[in-house]
């Protein structure tokens, strides 16, 4: 059966109908640019629409929220994008915030209500969650069943705001096998492209820190490296290719992984 | 007579020099920037379970359980200072023995902590000297933090095994009916150990009892003060330093009102400059040296027992790179050391030509991932990242030395409002043919 395209809802056409929907879809640049995170984005999205929610995207409006300036000490680039990405967020009287990124969610959840920007800021991964919970998601394939999977903690999500379990909530409702690795949630090693390091090449050390987590993750023997950030995804990609193993091993999101096995 | 005057005077003397330098500290810390901060219950409770209960060291129960026994010990044994002290001052012998039978309950519950102690400190120092386990070893553990460690150490073991000595020959002295040291019942350590000291003289016996007694509190009086130069003094800081911790996520970077202001005006050059610019000016975009921080930094300074539980989780560290957040608090310290008393003096633009740049490399400030890691091992609630993020600021803000990579990356969020070189144009290009059951 062919299926017709799907449309995804942009808060300025929205706008022009008067509506107001209940979520703001906040892609990010990776989700919009990144040509392995944007098929994450997709299958998201395609979770969105299957669920009907009442959500809109910025789409071009969308700029980045200054996260990877603040954090390499650009206060001032950072504030210039705050304070324009809230009142473009506040002129669309958006209140509620998913995010597929994990560095978004910090800095709206944290930092923006200090410069005028306050929302409910919702991770992706708290977001499927909750349709888990309300019985809104049912998984209907085996397509992960009694696969073991490793999840590795974006710092963002872990000790930045204490998120460990959603994540780890879903891989279990796929009815896969959750594999830890050895420093898992608080000590969760990071994947090496936090504060800025995604744009840089790393100081001068014995080894790439993106080497040492993907060896981790190989220890548990894991068939798949789930993730939920858009950096970590890029350096676990990097380290399944670098130990050659990219073609029996794979990283996916924890939404690619759900959308699956939904059938979606 | 001449006992007691001598006592008196070491005591004064060490306890004064104790308190005037923690004041300084005290002081040194004052000059940093101001910070609010408010009264919350929760913070009582932080110190109840960081603290006291030691939930961080902890995560090792075996070591968890050796550095419980020294803090506890080290709680517990101080009550028997009062009763030294007591006796020191008026010449008198157990002043506290009118406690009958709950007395000789207490020294054993002492003595068995002093033995814990002693233990404790023989596998510490074991696992510093012989294991040389790695945290304690890292390339800013110079000969002086590995010696000062070394020193605490000893110096414990010492301080126990002279209080025991006490007690020892004071029992046997007692146990012969000698006048001076009347039977105030029997200890439970020293009482097996009894025997060693059976076959000695009555005079030297006292004489041992008197040597321990003086070694001991003149040991303690010396310590009291030497710690106020070592890593040592996290006995006392990281109370402070846990009761002002922050609540917010770790995640939650400090914002710049100042910069706010600037970037309003540029948004809106018609909009009046907010009245807080005719304030006097706030000082440096970020941090360069001591003044330019928060006393809240420096606070972790002086709380830090270096024990490298940071350095050893830190990505980049643990991958070779020369960033430690350890080494970063430590340089903290031995900076404000260095320039506290021209701090002090507010000698505000004072120039000795250094600055906390001077001993923190660029290298170390760039590695830095920004994963709070060092923050969430920290017994006690150290905040190594705010010290780094503080001093890029400074580098990116008031010298413009970012990495090139990091300038291309400023470029295109300042052109294209994304991190690479997009255009904002191709934002939709994700939504094109999707479709259930599409990839």
């Amino acid at each position: 059966m062919e299926h017709s395209p799907l449309k995804v809802p942009v808060m300025v056409d929205l706008h022009k109908e008067g509506k107001t929907p209940e979520y703001l879809f906040w892609v990010g640049c990776a989700g919009a640019y990144d040509d392995r995170y944007k098929k994450v984005t997709r299958a998201f999205t395609k979770i969105l629409l299957h669920l009907k929610v009442d959500f809109g995207i910025l789409g071009n409006e969308e700029r980045c929220t200054g996260d990877p300036a603040r954090r390499a000490g650009n206060e001032m680039l950072f504030q210039m994008m705050a304070l324009n990405n809230i009142e473009i967020l506040n002129s669309y009287n958006v209140k509620k915030i998913i995010t597929i990124c994990p560095h978004c969610y910090n800095v709206f959840k944290n930092e923006y209500p200090e410069l005028g920007g306050s929302y409910e800021v919702i991770h992706h991964t708290q977001f499927l969650r909750q349709m888990i919970e309300k019985k809104k998601i049912t998984v209907k394939n085996n397509d992960n069943v009694n696969k073991l999977i490793t999840y590795h903690d974006p710092c963002y999500m872990g000790r930045a705001n204490e998120e460990y379990e959603c994540a780890r909530e879903i891989i279990r409702e796929l009815g896969a096998d959750l594999a830890e690795m050895r420093r898992n949630r608080r000590s969760a090693l990071c994947c090496g492209a936090g504060g800025g390091q995604m744009f840089k090449e790393a100081e001068k050390g014995d080894k790439e820190i993106f080497i040492e987590r993907t060896e981790e993750a190989l220890e548990t023997k894991a068939g798949i490296i789930a993730s939920s950030c858009p950096f970590c995804m890029t350096m676990l990609t990097d380290g399944l290719k670098y130990k050659n193993r990219e073609e029996e091993i794979f990283n996916y999101d924890v939404a690619e992984l759900l959308a699956n096995s939904m059938g979606l | 007579m001449l006992e007691q005057i001598i006592f008196i005077l070491a005591f004064i003397s060490a306890l004064g020099l104790f308190i005037f330098r923690l004041y300084r500290i005290y002081r040194y810390i004052r000059t940093a920037r101001p910070l609010k901060f408010k009264f919350r219950s929760k913070r009582i409770t932080r110190i109840l379970k960081l603290a006291i209960a030691q939930s961080k060291i902890f995560n090792n129960p075996l070591v968890g359980i050796l550095h419980a026994f020294i803090f506890w010990g080290f709680i517990i044994i101080n009550i028997e200072m009062l009763e030294i002290v007591i006796d020191g001052v008026f010449g008198t012998h157990r002043s506290m023995a009118f406690l009958g039978g709950i007395y000789p309950l207490l020294l054993s519950v002492f003595e068995v902590f002093a033995v814990a102690v002693i233990i404790a400190c023989v596998i510490f120092l074991f696992r510093r000297n012989v294991i040389k386990l790695k945290r304690f070893w890292n390339k800013e553990m110079t000969t002086w933090p590995r010696t000062d460690a070394n020193i605490i150490l000893i110096i414990e073991i010492l301080l126990m095994c002279s209080i025991l000595t006490v007690n020892a020959a004071d029992s046997v002295l007692a146990s012969r009916d000698h006048p001076h040291y009347p039977d105030v019942g029997k200890f439970l350590i020293t009482g097996l150990i009894q025997p060693l000291f059976s076959g000695m003289t009555d005079s030297s016996l006292v004489f041992l009892e008197r040597f321990a007694w003086w070694f001991h509190i003149i040991g303690v009086l010396i310590f009291m003060n030497y710690i106020t130069f070592s890593k040592h003094l996290h006995i006392f800081f990281s109370f402070f330093n846990i009761y002002f911790s922050r609540f917010e996520p770790s995640g939650k970077m400090m914002n710049m009102p100042s910069v706010t202001n600037e970037v309003k005006l540029m948004l809106n050059p018609s909009a009046e400059a907010p009245p807080s610019s005719t304030e006097a000016p706030a000082g440096l975009f970020g941090a360069k040296d001591i003044r330019d921080l928060y006393w809240k930094n420096l606070l972790d300074a002086f709380s830090c027992a270096e024990c490298g539980r940071c350095t050893a989780a830190c990505p980049a560290n643990i991958t070779g790179k020369k960033l430690s957040p350890r080494k970063i608090i430590m340089d903290l310290r031995d900076r404000v050391e260095e320039i506290g008393s021209k701090l002090l003096k507010q000698e505000k633009n004072f120039d000795d030509g250094n600055d906390l740049l001077s001993r923190i490399n660029t290298e170390e400030l760039w590695a830095c991932t920004t994963c709070n890691a060092c923050i969430e091992e920290c017994p006690v609630k150290i905040d190594p990242l705010a010290v780094i993020l503080e001093l890029r600021r400074y580098l990116v803000l008031e010298k413009g030395l970012a990495p090139g990579q990091l300038n291309a990356m400023f470029a295109n969020i300042e052109n294209n409002g994304a991190p690479w070189q997009y255009s904002a144009e191709d934002r939709l290009l994700w939504t094109e043919n999707l479709s259930f059951k599409s990839k």
